[in-house]
């Protein structure tokens, strides 16, 4: 019968000839091979100091888009809460005063924009669902911390830092 | 005069009691850095630059855990096993010639705490006197797995040191002295023992891995089957006081490997060296060329623990009643033999 691949091999089982059950070589042959391993470069990237490179669509942290005009683009529709299926996007709808159309683009913005990091799994579904091109997972990965309630990331983490400063 | 003598000698102890305990700190720290070597790791590197404080941290940590003696336990051996542990490890580096005789003004400094004429004979109660220290404190302990170690650790020490007498055996017949400096004084310039006894040195080496515990004979506390070995019930220093012996082993049998076959603190042209940089710097030169001698084993221990897998009780026990033992005897009637035929 045709072999589906050509990585059989018979097991033979002869005896050691007497170098190999002397064991000394074969110690001296291991050696060899960990004093390679000691004179090569570490793999170890150094974590906070030294990052990995990312891929291009790796999905790390959201952050909330400003327009170029500096304006926050949320219009708090709640279509990224509804498409989460972590259920970690929480928000608080307002509508924008005489005075503040310098800060967001639509009559209606995000007043509260909460994200649960631990359970969002950045599967990217809300900057798929917005609308507004507002929410994008273009960030770091998130930082740890200590307790639960500080992995609940408002507006402070998450929009983006002004343009004119 | 008499006094001047015994602050010099108390000096030298206190100074080879703190470099055996120094050496032992930073050996744990090697062993780490080098295993992370040969791991394609880095291994420590945030306590201090590259990690060098890394000891203290572990000492520290060591020092503040709880201090747990089981109820079972029984309480006094239970603190007995590891003081005998690291007393026995301390005292075997006081008869070894660390170098060949200062001359300061009129003080000859002799580089050697006791040269007594039984040096290896000392040696080895001292060696065999450390298995004491696992016996008792894994029989105290009160613990299946405890026990299990220290029965192992008895029997693969007593075995090895059978080994390990006959191969010295064959040196002693090649020397014809017991005494460790006249041993180290023979072996002037390049007339190093491994010339004369290359099958006993490495018969010694073999058995120096187990009379240590190291890997590959790290059975006594082989954590894939008793869980810590003799030292599972140990916390705290008590626990630190079994490994740091390790390491001081580890370094007094790389010392004494150094002097008996590795020409101690001898080094080739020397004799020029002396005339050209001074009795006393060829002097310093040789106790810094055995103390580099010392690092290399201690880093050959390490290369072996990160090389090779441990082996199993039965293959153990074969290697040391079946190939040491016999081949110790061999090479005892062959240099026998040899010495009398370049003798007549």
């Amino acid at each position: 019968m045709e072999p589906l691949s050509n990585k059989r091999k018979v097991v033979e089982n002869k005896p050691l000839n007497f170098l190999e059950r002397a064991y000394l070589p074969a110690i001296l042959q291991g050696l060899a091979i960990t004093m390679k391993h000691f004179f090569r470069k570490p793999v170890t990237i150094s974590y906070p100091e030294e990052k990995r490179e990312f891929s291009e669509n790796f999905r790390g942290m959201h952050s909330l888009k400003r327009d170029e005009n500096g304006k926050e683009r949320c219009t708090a529709c709640g279509l990224c809460a509804l498409s989460c299926p972590a259920e970690a996007i929480t928000m608080t709808a307002a509508e924008r005063q005489p005075g503040e159309e310098n800060l967001y683009r639509e009559e209606k913005y995000a007043a509260v924009y909460e994200i649960n990091m631990l359970r969002c799994i950045f599967c990217g579904l809300c900057e798929e669902a917005c609308p507004k091109e507002a929410i994008y997972l273009d960030g770091d990965i998130v930082p740890s911390d200590y307790l639960r309630k500080d992995f609940i990331y408002g507006k402070d983490k998450l929009v983006e830092a002004p343009l004119n400063q | 005069m008499e006094l001047a003598e015994i602050g010099i000698k108390f000096a030298l102890v206190t100074i080879i009691f703190a470099i055996s305990l120094v050496i032992a700190m930073y050996s744990t720290y090697a062993e780490r850095k080098i295993a992370a070597f040969f791991q394609d790791r880095i291994g420590p590197n945030r306590a201090g630059p590259w990690g060098i404080l890394q000891p203290l941290a572990d000492g520290g940590k060591m020092f503040l855990k709880e201090e747990i003696i089981p109820t079972n336990a029984s309480g006094f051996l239970f603190i007995v096993g590891p003081s005998l542990a690291i007393m026995t490890a301390c005292i075997g580096s006081a008869v070894i010639p660390w170098g060949q005789k200062l001359v300061i003004g009129s003080h000859v400094i002799d580089l050697q705490v006791a040269d007594i004429n039984v040096g290896i004979l000392y040696i080895f109660g001292v060696v065999s006197l450390g298995v004491y220290g696992v016996m008792i404190g894994g029989w105290a302990s009160n613990n299946k797995y405890s026990l299990l170690g220290a029965i192992r650790a008895a029997s693969q020490n007593i075995s090895y040191e059978i080994s390990m007498g006959l191969s010295i055996i064959a040196l002693l017949l090649v020397t014809g002295t017991l005494s460790l400096r006249q041993i180290a004084e023979q072996q002037h310039s390049w007339h190093w023992n491994i010339i004369y006894q290359p099958v006993g040195f490495i018969l010694f080496l073999v058995c120096a891995f187990a009379e240590t515990n190291r890997t590959p004979f790290d059975l006594p506390e082989c954590e894939t089957e008793l869980v810590g070995g003799y030292h599972t019930e140990y916390s705290s220093m008590k626990l630190g006081f079994y490994l740091f012996a390790e390491y001081i082993n580890m370094f007094i049998s790389s010392a004494v490997m150094v002097t008996l076959y590795w020409g101690a603190y001898n080094y080739p042209f020397m004799d020029w060296m002396a005339a050209h940089i001074g009795t006393n710097g060829a002097v310093i030169l040789g106790v810094v060329l055995m103390f580099a001698k010392i690092f290399l084993f201690i880093f050959f221990f390490m290369w072996v623990r990160w090389t090779i897998p441990r082996f199993r009780y039965d293959q153990l026990m074969d290697l040391g009643w079946k190939v040491l033992i016999p081949l110790a005897i061999a090479n005892i009637v062959v240099t026998g033999i040899v010495i009398t035929l370049i003798n007549r």
